[in-house]
This record gives C-alpha cells, structure tokens and sequence, in this order.
C-alpha cells in the first residue's frame, strides 16, 4: 500500500493487480499512469515496468550465476555453484533427450532459460504480498507487481517465443510446401478432385486452432495458475487487517499456500518447459 | 490485464536472454560434463589396468620369490659343500702336518740317540783305557814299560 490511508478491500486488490504503467495518455503526452483507469485508457502503446524490471532482474540474476559457474567450469572437481547449475543442466537435457527426438543446438539453452525463467518469475510469488510494494510506494512508486508471470504481457510474449520458433522450424525443416500441406491436407485426406476445396479448408480450419491453441494455451496456463495463486495471496493477507484472530489464521494459510505454491511455481516452470520443447519436436518432425 | 508494448519489450529480452544462454552457458557447461565424463572413464579404466598390473606384479614377485629361495637354497648347499670340502682339506693338512711333525721328532730323537751313543761309545773307550790303565798300573812299573810310554808319548 502507497500510504498509511484506509482503503476497502476491493481497492486493496485492486492497487496489487495494477501494474506500474509508463505509457501514452490519451492527450498524447507520455507518462506513468496514475491508476488502474489511465492504465486501460494508454492502450497498446504502454509498457509494465514493474514487469519489465522484475522480469529482466531475474533473468540477469539467473544469467549472472549461471554465465560465472559456465565460464569457470571445469572438468575436475566443481564447485557448489558449477554443481547446482551442473544439475540444472542435466535436467534440462534428460527432458530434452526424452521429448525431442531431432538435433537442434537451439531446443536445449531454450528450455533451460524458459524453465529458470519462469520459475524465478513464479518464485517471486512466494515474496509475502505487501513486502516489495511497500518498499516502493517508500520511495515514490505507488503500483509494483513483482510476479511478471501475472502479466499476461509476459506469459504471452513468452509463448509467442516459442511459437515464432514453432514456425520457423516447420517451414525449415518441411518447407512452406511442406508446412502448408501440414495445415491442409490433414486429418481428412481424398482424391476426390471436387471435395478437396472443401477438405482444405476444414482442415485449415482444425489445424489453424491447433496450431493456435499451443502459444495460447501455453500463455493462459502459466498466467491462469499465477495469477490465481497471487490473487489468492492477496485474499489472504486481506485477513491481516481483521483482527488478531483472522490475522494469526491468515498467517496460518498464507505459510500453507506458499508450501503448496511451491510445487505450483515449480510444476508450472516445468509444464512450461517441457510444452516448448514439446511443441518444437513437433515442429521438427512429420507428424501424421 | 492489458496487452501492451510490454509484450514486445519482453519478446525482445526473451530472445537476448535465449541467445546468451545458448552462447555462453551451455556449451561451456556441457563442456565441462563432457570433459568430466570422459576424465572419470580414462580413470576408471586406469583403474582397472592399475589392478591387473598389480596382479601381473604379484605374479613377476611371486615367481622372483621361488626364484630367490631356488637360488638360496643352491647357494646354502654349495656353501655346504665347499665347507665340508674345506674341513677335509683341513684334515688332510692337518694329517700332513702330523706326520711331517712326527717324522721330524723321529729324526732328532734318532740323532739324539745317535749322539748319546757316539757319546757313549766315547765313555767306554775312556772307560776301557781306564779300566786297562788300572790293570795295567797293577802290572806295569814304568822302567819297565818305559819304551812304551815314551813311544806313545812321541806319538802325541
């Protein structure tokens, strides 16, 4: 909370699901939103810094820790550090050996990133509710969400990756002809010259929605879980404002959340990472 | 809720962030694994050469072993034998040197007894002469026998 004034509760969730917005007022003049409304009203043409920020500070945190156990990493007896990054690793290419049946040098630092990533994301959950938006309404910031992986912005751009690189291998590895043949002639198949247009164009249609589905699904999924596992949070440190007994009872709860989100942040990380690399074995195989 | 420019920014990190762990994190951790797997495989397989040398070594020792005891067992019967031929060569002088002893005790107690009877033989004939000048003093008188005396003592 900004400041020490009494707000509602439904003011309370709000202020925690907005996001601190630099972007173009309608007036044009460009600048950071004062609440949620001014947020809407910028439209396309904003940016979620708070976002932004905790996103990119994790992923240079995960980069910084695993670049320096990559770049002193030695074949004899290694480290704490090169042995947590070393373990990492071979989970990554246990998954990868198992569900990607092609050799790309791409799939297997992809779904490393992605599952650190999103796990550090998710992790951010796990920092009680009120800590870091405290902290920075202290210094002038009035909205901080710290899980990125709340912002749909996030979960989608990650998704969008992935299903960029879903394209570009399809169409590299069979070929336009190959791709489009992919989305037309399947699942129903004929030589019969005048139901063709007609079999096209169903099976444009169920494989366009499949083919669509996978960035969505895989956005919605993470976003769906963390976003309901914050609201939750939040729900639950409402109850810190209703008396000693709800207060004691809510800490109760948010400790039982925050050990059961544990194996949801960490479940999601995975289910995200091993859909990727999923999706791009399925770009790079002929799949009937 | 809203889909912004964030969702390009963050497009865009994601994809710098991809592109750096795939140049400088895996290829040099999968390095290092590779390189630690082929390290544990020369040891192992050092290893295991280090036992059977140890057991071809066990068996060179082994045999070196029997060897040496053949050896010293030659070297303790030689020596047995060049000491029995030592003490009967020791014998052999030593019989020598008795009789070599015993026949020169022969040859001076032979002397001596030569000597003593040379001796001897010089007693009775001084003893005889003795003996004849007493008879002969009972007997002779000097006028008498002077011509004798007198022809010995010219002779003298």
């Amino acid at each position: 909370m900004a400041s020490g004034e009494t707000v509602t509760s439904s003011e309370y969730i709000q202020h925690h699901l907005t996001n601190l917005t630099f972007g173009r007022f309608p007036d044009g003049h460009w600048g950071i939103a004062e609440n949620a409304a001014e947020a809407k009203e910028m439209g396309f043409w904003a940016l979620h810094l708070d976002s932004l920020f905790w996103s990119t500070a994790l992923a240079v945190i995960f980069g910084y820790f695993f670049y320096k156990a990559a770049r002193n990493a030695t074949a004899g007896v290694p480290g704490k550090l090169q042995n947590f990054v070393e373990t990492m690793v071979e989970f990554v290419e246990d998954s990868v050996k198992g569900s990607f049946s092609g050799r790309n040098p791409l799939i297997a630092p992809l779904a490393l990133t992605v599952f650190c990533w999103v796990f550090l994301m998710n992790l951010m959950d796990l920092v009680p509710v009120d800590v870091i938006p405290r902290l920075a309404g202290a210094i002038g910031i009035h909205h901080m969400k710290v899980v990125p992986s709340t912002d749909p912005n996030v979960t989608f751009a990650l998704a969008l990756g992935v299903f960029a690189l879903i394209i570009f291998y399809s169409i590299k590895i069979k070929g336009v002809g190959g791709f489009v043949k992919e989305l037309t002639g399947m699942p129903f198949e004929t030589d019969n010259v005048l139901l063709k247009p007609v079999f096209f164009v169903i099976n444009l249609f169920l494989e366009g929605v499949n083919l669509l589905a996978k960035p969505i699904s895989l956005s919605l999924r993470l976003f769906g879980n963390m976003y309901a596992g914050e609201m939750i949070f939040i729900l639950i440190a409402l109850m810190y404002g209703a008396g000693v007994g709800m207060g004691i009872f809510g800490g109760v709860l948010q400790f039982v959340w925050a050990v059961f989100h544990i194996l949801v942040i960490t479940l999601q990380a995975f289910i995200f990472m091993t859909l990727t690399i999923v999706y791009l074995d399925m770009a790079h195989s002929e799949h009937h | 809720m809203n889909i912004n420019l964030t969702l390009i920014a963050q497009l865009i990190s994601f994809a710098v962030f991809v592109w750096f762990t795939m140049k400088y994190v895996w290829p040099p951790m999968v390095k290092a694994m590779e390189d630690r797997k082929a390290k544990i495989a020369d040891g192992l397989a050092a290893a295991e050469r280090g036992v059977h040398e140890q057991e071809l070594a066990k068996k060179a020792a082994l045999e070196k072993l029997h060897e040496a005891k053949q050896q010293s067992a030659e070297i303790v019967s030689r020596a047995e034998k060049r000491a029995a031929e030592i003490v009967d060569e020791a014998k052999d002088q030593a019989r020598a040197e008795g009789e070599r002893l015993l026949a020169a005790a022969q040859a001076e107690i032979e002397q001596e007894a030569n000597k003593t009877r040379e001796a001897l033989r010089a007693k009775v004939a001084e003893l005889a002469v003795l003996g004849a000048e007493k008879i002969l003093r009972k007997e002779i008188n000097a006028d008498a026998h002077k011509d004798i005396v007198d022809s010995l003592a010219k002779q003298i």
